[in-house]
């Protein structure tokens, strides 16, 4: 018996990522209740309790957006089911590195 | 048994008005070089608490003052019956100033200096001489009937993970609202842990000079990351936060926010500062847990609700910490140290307000003498946060 249906939450329907709430396995397809209609995506890596994936396509510097609020921007084109961490999404604030860079 | 009443707990009250949840005797060390003699009247004096601490010398301006303002609160906070303050003689922070400053309140006031008694084991023996009074005066006043108005109840987040924003934090948020409802006062803090929600703060505050306030503060914490030359993520998230899931300081902010519940911010204080209002104070405090609960401590708060994913042991030495797990995996793992689990909620077992009114049942039992898990395992933390070089 292979276990499909897996526990994660979309906190705010501007969301494009989702909150895993137990440890997702890779290639495992999930539903996502949408507001404008459900959709299927692909989970392509393993997700960690309390990790994030995409459950949109995210643009390269677009930002991540989790309780309908900011919470960095993607480093890199990312697509739905990826893993969204520190690999692939940075911070805007507190950027000390990066005094003299874009000012 | 004593059915105690929703509204009420058994207090402590003190002479000027406060009420208080414990009735320790506080063994003040004003100086670091006087540390040592105070842990050991402690070792020698039942009822006593004292804490380590490396400051009270070569210190200038604000953080002078800011260091002063911290022993000042300590001392002064409800749930001390009475204070020794013990100094060594020739440091920059003077114990009599202290002393005198403390005194005003009422409570029971003492001086020892090192150096005046002529040295460690003269200075011992008159602090336990003087705090064994003391802990007998304090040993017969009786616990009365006590308004949860009379709480200051300080709120903070340490070792989060990706649950901290989803279960815990709600819920405290939850319990600081009620604590407002009952005329009470709910303490936010941890500035750096802000950056990232201070808008949604910052709509809520009850006047344009607290909301300006509110960019005053976050951007002069991110002006000292600027300052440092780094990504602020070096430090903050934590790896432990990380490994949780948090990926940045604006997530981990976000879901820190989360704590103040949804009352109108009514005012700004700064570190270790007494809030002049009721209902919902923002203490600008950095994120550094110990350094939080110490200027909250300073601040007034009777007891602490501490919310953790990965797991702390912290506690004062002042105030009981109620530590509260955001996933049931970490209530099990580390049962030693955490008082109550709102891991249900993430498993959908209980709602975010059922689990806030159970905190709230164990905040009336708490401040009613029953002991938290970090006063227990005598976990008493204690750190000032610094503004200055010292010299």
């Amino acid at each position: 018996m292979t276990k499909t249906n897996f526990n994660f939450v979309v906190l705010n329907a501007k969301d494009n990522v989702a909150v895993a709430l137990e440890e997702i396995p890779s290639e495992v397809t999930v539903l996502v209740t949408d507001p404008t209609g459900d959709y299927e995506i692909i989970v392509k890596d393993t997700i960690q309790f309390g990790h994030k994936f995409a459950i949109k396509t995210i643009c390269n510097a677009d930002y991540v957006v989790k309780y309908g609020e900011i919470i960095g921007r993607s480093m890199r084109k990312i697509e739905p089911g990826e893993h969204v961490h520190i690999h692939n999404l940075e911070g805007n604030r507190g950027r000390g590195d990066q005094i003299g860079q874009n000012q | 048994m004593d059915k105690i009443n929703k509204q009420t707990f058994m207090g402590y009250k003190r002479p000027d008005g406060s009420v208080g949840i414990r009735n320790h005797v506080l063994i003040l060390p004003t100086i670091t070089c006087a540390t040592q003699a105070a842990m050991q009247i402690t070792k020698l004096v039942h009822g006593t608490v004292s804490f380590v601490h490396q400051h009270g010398c070569a210190q200038v301006g604000d953080d002078y003052e800011q260091t002063f303002r911290t022993y000042y609160g300590i001392g002064a906070n409800p749930n001390i019956y009475g204070v020794i303050v013990l100094g060594l003689g020739c440091e920059t922070h003077q114990a009599k100033s202290v002393a005198s400053e403390l005194a005003k309140s009422g409570k029971p006031v003492e001086l020892v200096s090192i150096q005046d008694e002529g040295g460690t084991l003269d200075a011992i023996c008159k602090g336990a001489k003087l705090a064994a009074r003391m802990v007998q005066k304090a040993s017969e006043q009786r616990r009365e009937p006590c308004e949860l108005s009379e709480l200051i109840v300080g709120t903070e987040c340490g070792g989060s993970d990706a649950c901290s924003g989803l279960s815990a934090n709600p819920a405290v948020g939850r319990v600081s609202d009620l604590i407002v409802e009952h005329g009470g006062t709910a303490i936010l803090a941890e500035t750096t842990e802000l950056i990232g929600a201070e808008h949604l703060l910052a709509q809520r505050a009850v006047s344009p000079q607290v909301s300006k306030t509110v960019y005053e503060i976050i951007n002069n914490m991110e002006k000292r990351a600027f300052s440092m030359g780094v990504d602020i993520r070096t430090g903050n998230p934590s790896p432990g936060n990380k490994k949780g899931g948090l990926s940045t300081l604006e997530e981990k902010s976000l879901g820190a926010a989360n704590k103040a519940g949804t009352s109108p911010l009514q005012e700004i204080i700064a570190y270790a500062e007494k809030p002049t209002k009721k209902g919902l104070v923002w203490m600008d405090t950095p994120g550094q847990d110990i350094e939080q609960l110490t200027g909250m401590t300073a601040g007034g708060a009777q007891i602490v609700l501490f919310t953790t994913g990965r797991g702390t042991p912290t506690g004062s030495p002042i105030a009981p910490v109620i530590k509260i797990s955001t996933n049931s995996h970490l209530y099990e793992k580390m049962n030693d140290n955490i008082d109550l689990n709102a891991g249900t909620i993430i498993e959908g077992i209980e709602t975010i307000d059922s689990v806030g009114d159970r905190i709230l049942e164990e905040i009336i039992s708490v401040c009613s003498g029953k002991l938290t898990k970090a006063e227990i395992l005598k976990q008493n933390d204690f750190g000032i946060w610094r503004i200055g070089p010292t010299f």
